[in-house]
């Protein structure tokens, strides 16, 4: 190699060449710099878009606040911001989400998690590669349609067994919605489960555990802050979902916490809002806006939960 | 030396303990049934309430105050246009992204705030979305309520999707294509446009599906930047009317899209209405199902047969 380079020694101009295409200024340079530049700013975008939605929810929540005092937003027993005797009162929209909520991840936690344990300790490959992209269909399916389900299947089957229900109610809307959670509860908590090193499972049945021994009291445990990143998850989208409760738990506002009863949640207020035709910058305008921030405020604190549970029960293998 | 009894009674221990794993089991394919069930009877009522619905005239009729005559002309137009914007602007974005994430940016803190940040993003729900881009697109910027407007929105709210799908199909490719082609003397972007994009462009397209998948579905966003529910007409052809319309007309068009026509159908107390609700969201999920099974498919395909 070193004998043949020398034999040949390069001309000039292919010297220079190179040395100048390899220079800083040459024109590949200037072109990758700009590339890696106009890739950055597609990145930083997603930071551009948070920054706007806090923006946003803000500036007009501070106009709402110019009007009505923190502490009746906080604590008025009443939701009454079209009528002429306003009041303001977000208890009532968040009963009627924290109802919802609750209902549903009574149905999505157990059912979910149970999944995700069949699917990742007992079930074989095969019932695991039809199940996974099954649940995901389940995802996909628009909530508009979940909705629709509710309302006109649930509702009249649930009234067979309990005539006095109304026919819009947060029972039913709340189960729809622990049905569409059951996929995001399951897959994540699975994903989890099978991070846990075979090593340690192999470990517990040497030891002569069954299973469910195994699944229950070394899996688990394991696998404690990717199920507790799943569980949050679901919470976030119980509380953030907006169709399935405008179109099955009617939409009057009602502090209640009963889910039998009608409600409004702080989603579905806001569709109200939007459907009707409120000026630009009136108070009911502005009132939207305060509920998208509560409810941003919500998910946020969910978020840094998560995040603080996955920290604490980390377990590094 | 063991006796009997110790026996015995590890024995009925074993069978005990394997009883709880029967049980266990059965539990558990019950509780997937529950999905499948749900599903099932989900889709075979609205098939069995919609399909009879589902006539040419159905896909060629404007929305009507007499159920029997509404149709989802200007409902599945203005669907293939917001998602025709939406894509347009989510996936250069989207793939920009991913690919400077995963090829460009240096270990420090701006990359973990674009990271915290993306993540955050996937969990804020869809209707907040609706209030920024109503604050945003339709006031500040004055796109009105436009497809433009409802485009751009769910363009924002599947970013997230699409990012993760780009850096994780870019993670499966083996570090060796990367220092084989450094190692002949490429550039970054020599490296990621000859070969990391194409390598990783079926994941990324399966991801963009996902994500195009549930943008079709997306009702609340929509309704929050004040879409009409009643459209009776088509936005603008381009050059098309008299004078003749520009190449971008459409684009600031008012609209309706497949889940608002459901909605606005659901919330009908006559019956009429919701048979047509039935078969618009028949329409939906089948779309939706189909996005989505074509994404699996793919996947499906992409694991069985890359072999690195």
């Amino acid at each position: 190699m070193t004998a043949s380079a020398s034999a040949r020694p390069l001309p000039a101009t292919v010297g220079h060449g190179i040395s100048e295409r390899l220079s800083k200024k040459a024109s590949r340079h200037v072109k990758e710099r700009i590339i890696e530049a106009v890739l950055f700013a597609a990145a930083a975008f997603s930071v551009f878009v948070t920054v706007a939605i806090v923006y946003v929810l803000v500036k007009e929540s501070w106009v709402f606040f110019q009007t009505v005092p923190l502490t009746d937003f906080l604590f008025d027993t009443q939701w009454t911001p079209l009528f002429d005797d306003a009041h303001y009162g977000i208890m009532v929209l968040l009963s009627g989400t924290l109802t919802s909520s609750a209902v549903a991840l009574l149905v999505a936690i157990p059912l979910g998690t149970i999944i995700a344990l069949y699917l990742s300790e007992f079930a074989g490959f095969k019932v695991r590669e039809i199940a996974k992209p099954f649940l995901e269909l389940l995802g996909g399916v628009p909530t508009i349609v979940y909705g629709y389900f509710a309302l006109t299947f649930l509702t009249p089957i649930l009234q067979k067994i309990y005539p006095d229900l109304p026919g819009f109610n947060l029972l039913s809307a709340g189960l729809v919605m622990g049905i569409m959670i059951i996929p995001y509860v399951a897959s994540l908590s699975e994903d989890a489960m099978r991070a846990v090193p075979m090593a340690l499972r192999e470990g517990s049945y040497a030891m002569g555990a069954t299973r469910l021994q195994t699944a229950l009291w070394v899996v688990t445990p394991a696998a404690t802050s990717g199920i507790a990143s799943a569980y949050i998850l679901g919470i976030s989208r119980a509380v953030g979902e907006t169709m399935i409760l405008a179109v099955a738990a009617g939409m009057q506002p009602n502090l209640t916490f009963n889910p039998t009863e009608p409600g409004a949640t702080i989603t579905s207020y806001i569709v109200q809002v939007a459907l009707g035709d409120l000026p630009h910058g009136s108070i009911g305008y502005q009132t939207i806006f305060a509920a998208g921030l509560t409810l941003l405020l919500m998910t946020l604190a969910f978020n840094l939960l998560g995040y603080w549970l996955r920290k604490r029960f980390r377990e590094v293998y | 030396m063991l006796q009997a009894t110790d026996l015995n009674a590890i024995r009925a221990i074993i069978t005990r303990a394997k009883r709880w794993d029967l049980f266990f089991s059965i539990l558990g394919v019950l509780s997937l049934m529950v999905g499948v069930l749900t599903f099932t009877v989900l889709f075979v009522d609205m098939a069995i309430q919609g399909v009879p619905r589902l006539t040419l005239d159905f896909f060629t009729s404007f929305p009507s105050r007499r159920a029997a005559n509404a149709g989802i002309l200007s409902a599945w137009v203005g669907t293939v246009l917001v998602m025709l914007v939406t894509a347009l602007s989510a996936v250069p974005l989207g793939v920009a992204a991913g690919v400077y994430l995963e090829e460009y940016a240096p270990k420090n803190w701006m990359t973990d705030i674009i990271e915290i940040n993306i993540s955050n993003l996937a969990g804020i729900p869809s209707i907040v979305y609706g209030l920024l881009a109503l604050g945003l697109f339709v006031y500040y910027f004055g796109f009105g309520q436009s497809i433009l407007s409802a485009g751009l929105t769910l363009a924002l709210l599947i970013l997230p999707v699409i990012i993760v799908a780009t850096r994780e199909s870019i993670r499966a490719i083996p570090q060796s294509i990367h220092e084989g082609s450094y190692a002949c003397g490429a550039t970054t972007w020599q490296t990621v446009s000859d070969h990391i994009l194409p390598y990783s462009s079926a994941g990324i397209l399966t991801g963009v599906i996902i994500g195009m998948a549930r943008a079709i579905g997306e009702t609340a966003p929509i309704i929050t930047i004040g879409a009409l529910t009643f459209i009776a007409f088509l936005p603008n052809a381009p050059f098309a009317g008299d004078p003749p319309a520009g190449l971008f007309d459409w684009i600031l068009a008012p609209f309706t899209v497949m889940p608002i026509q459901m909605f606005n159908w659901t919330s009908r107390p006559e019956a009429e209405f919701q048979i047509n609700a039935a078969a618009a969201g028949f329409v939906l999920v089948f779309m939706t199902l189909a996005m989505n099974g074509l994404a699996i498919y793919l996947r499906y395909q992409l694991r069985k047969n890359i072999k690195w």
